[in-house]
């Protein structure tokens, strides 16, 4: 299975992950044949199958709405690329 | 002292027979001579070992220490460790330090267990050879020119060495077992939700699950006392109680019923590791378990569905790596777009990179049913066939991987080769089980694994069933050339 260019652009602009012009031939032929491993699936009777998310159909536990973590803005941002008065700085967003 | 288990080390360190501060130097030293040659340890803390060292022997010399006070290990560095880089093996954490400690990295510092460093990794776990760590690929200590497995093959080839007596790792498709039999180590993986997932940088969340390598069942068994939690930070963690795993691993295995799974004995199968295998489970008939051959008719279907969940898991997962509060961020970036696109095409390896774009693939509009809703449901049948197998087996055993370690850049261009690397060991990652791999035998000078597959929680018979076979066996007890004097 190959995939088309303009379905590997697509799919770089969603996963935010900038593709080199030069490896899109590459990455189409490495993605197609992952897809034709994946594509076994299809073959298979699944109707009336739930889907399973946990091994053990644990679900979701909630705890009471309060206050749990302390306050760790400094230790946290120090890992930071850039900051300025206990904000993460990105480069300008709106015009 | 790099040739005692932690069984004897926790001896010789009650006894005083050595000081924590002692065999920390010599693990250290140990790193520093030999860890050049396999590239399994990527940071070493020697200044916090020997502190914590000196403070685990006054624990020691007032008494009561817990069982793992002053004994070194290493962590994988996909746990989070307080004031120490912690890289997932990818250059877009390399420069990251976390401000706290993963669960587990607390539970063996509680413990008074003294931590050398962080072992290298396939990038974000994703690899079976290590070759995709930022940081370069490990060595296998039996031979250099060969793989350790992956993705926890820092952890495994460090045991292997005999750079640490034990070490955290991490398996979401097989990243402890493939590992740990490739390079003749014992590994756990225990049952999703046993060990606690905070601070363990995740790759696939309902797959992830860590546990300890070590040279014996018996060591994984100390290990896994003190990894396995219930944790409130992890939501997925299961609140039941930990057993003690060493109290069990003295009963005998007579009347065992040991299901001989006929899927994992075919086709792709390397004759050496299928007759190393074999023979083993022979050895444990003779000890008295009773073989009982099964069938697991999904397990073809288990790689194609791992491959649309964990990469479905990991492309929403790693969307937080973006450049703007942590790790790697691009030179210069002219808009917000051109920084988050940036800074993951310079700060992802070429494997995470494919996996981010299958993943997105299989989650967009359109495709969703197709290939995650679908590979949920067949994760279901696969579920459904080891449920099967229990209704008349206790434990489940087969090989770990279908060959010994191969060479580097032998699986070539192909990733779906690299892949079908842990076709015996996804399964149980996609139904939750617990697995463990310990070494049962050589081929061509390279060690074998055997797999041990059990039932939900039964981790204390994977480890009693594996304890036995150590006992009756000494393939655990080998060591690579050069590293045991």
């Amino acid at each position: 299975m190959s995939i088309e260019r303009q379905e590997i652009e697509k799919l770089a602009t969603l996963s935010r992950i900038a593709i080199n012009e030069s490896t899109i031939a590459e990455v189409s032929q490495r993605l197609g044949s992952v897809l034709d491993l994946v594509d076994q699936l299809q073959a298979v009777n699944t109707e009336g199958v739930e889907a399973m998310s946990h091994p053990m159909q644990a679900t979701q536990r909630l705890r009471e709405d309060e206050v749990t973590e302390l306050n760790q803005r400094d230790a946290l941002q120090a890992t930071a690329p850039e900051t300025e008065d206990g904000l993460f700085l990105v480069p300008k967003v709106i015009e | 002292m790099h040739n005692l288990t932690i069984a004897e080390l926790i001896k010789g360190l009650q006894s005083k027979e050595f000081t924590s501060v002692e065999l920390t130097q010599h693990f250290l030293d140990r790193i520093g001579n030999l860890n050049p040659a396999y590239n399994a340890v990527i940071t070493v803390t020697a200044e916090q070992a020997l502190k914590a060292a000196a403070a685990a022997d006054q624990r020691l010399t007032a008494g009561n220490a817990p069982d793992l006070c002053g004994v070194p290990i290493l962590h994988k560095d996909i746990f989070c460790t307080n004031g120490v880089r912690t890289s997932c093996g990818s250059k877009m954490l390399d420069n990251f330090t976390p401000p706290y400690n993963a669960t587990v990295v607390e539970n063996f510092e509680q413990a008074g267990a003294v931590v050398l460093g962080k072992t290298n990794m396939d990038e974000f776990a994703m690899g079976s050879s290590n070759e995709t760590s930022f940081y370069g690929p490990v060595k296998n200590p039996w031979a250099t020119d060969s793989v350790p497995g992956g993705s926890s093959g820092g952890s495994a080839a460090a045991v292997a060495a005999r750079l640490a007596p034990g070490a955290t790792a991490t398996d979401t498709g097989g990243s402890i077992r493939q590992p740990a039999a490739l390079c003749g180590v014992s590994g756990i993986k225990p049952t999703y939700g046993r060990v606690s997932r905070w601070g363990m940088i995740a790759f696939a969340s309902s797959l992830d699950q860590g546990g300890p390598m070590a040279r014996t069942a018996e060591d994984c068994a100390l290990l896994l006392n003190c990894m396995a939690s219930y944790d409130d930070k992890d939501s997925t963690c299961i609140d039941r109680e930990v057993p003690d795993y060493t109290a069990t691993l003295n009963g005998s295995v007579k009347d065992l019923r040991i299901g001989v799974p006929k899927e994992y004995f075919s086709e792709g199968l390397h004759p050496g590791t299928e007759d190393a295998v074999r023979t083993a489970l022979a050895k444990l008939e003779a000890q008295g378990a009773e073989l009982i051959e099964i069938s697991l008719p999904n397990s073809a279907l288990s790689v194609p569905a791992y491959y649309v969940i964990a990469p479905a898991e990991a492309s929403a997962n790693l969307s937080r790596f973006d450049g703007s509060r942590y790790g790697y961020r691009c030179e210069n970036p002219s808009d917000l777009q051109d920084m988050y696109c940036r800074s993951r095409a310079e700060g992802f390896g070429e494997e995470v990179q494919r996996r981010i774009l299958i993943g997105t693939y299989c989650l967009s509009a359109g495709y969703y049913d197709a290939y995650y809703g679908k590979a949920q449901q067949v994760r279901q049948l696969i579920q459904q066939d080891f449920a099967n197998a229990f209704d008349s087996v206790d434990l489940i055993m087969g090989p770990t991987c279908p060959s010994p370690a191969f060479k580097f850049g032998s699986k070539g261009d192909d990733p779906v080769a690299m892949y079908l690397e842990d076709i015996y060991t996804i399964a149980t990652n996609l139904a939750g089980l617990p697995g463990m791999s310990i070494p049962c035998g050589m081929v061509d000078n390279k060690p074998v694994g055997l797999q041990i597959i059990g039932n939900y929680f039964d981790e204390a018979r994977i480890l009693n069933a594996a304890h036995q076979y150590q006992q009756a066996t000494d393939w655990h007890d080998l060591a690579p050339e050069g590293v045991a004097s």
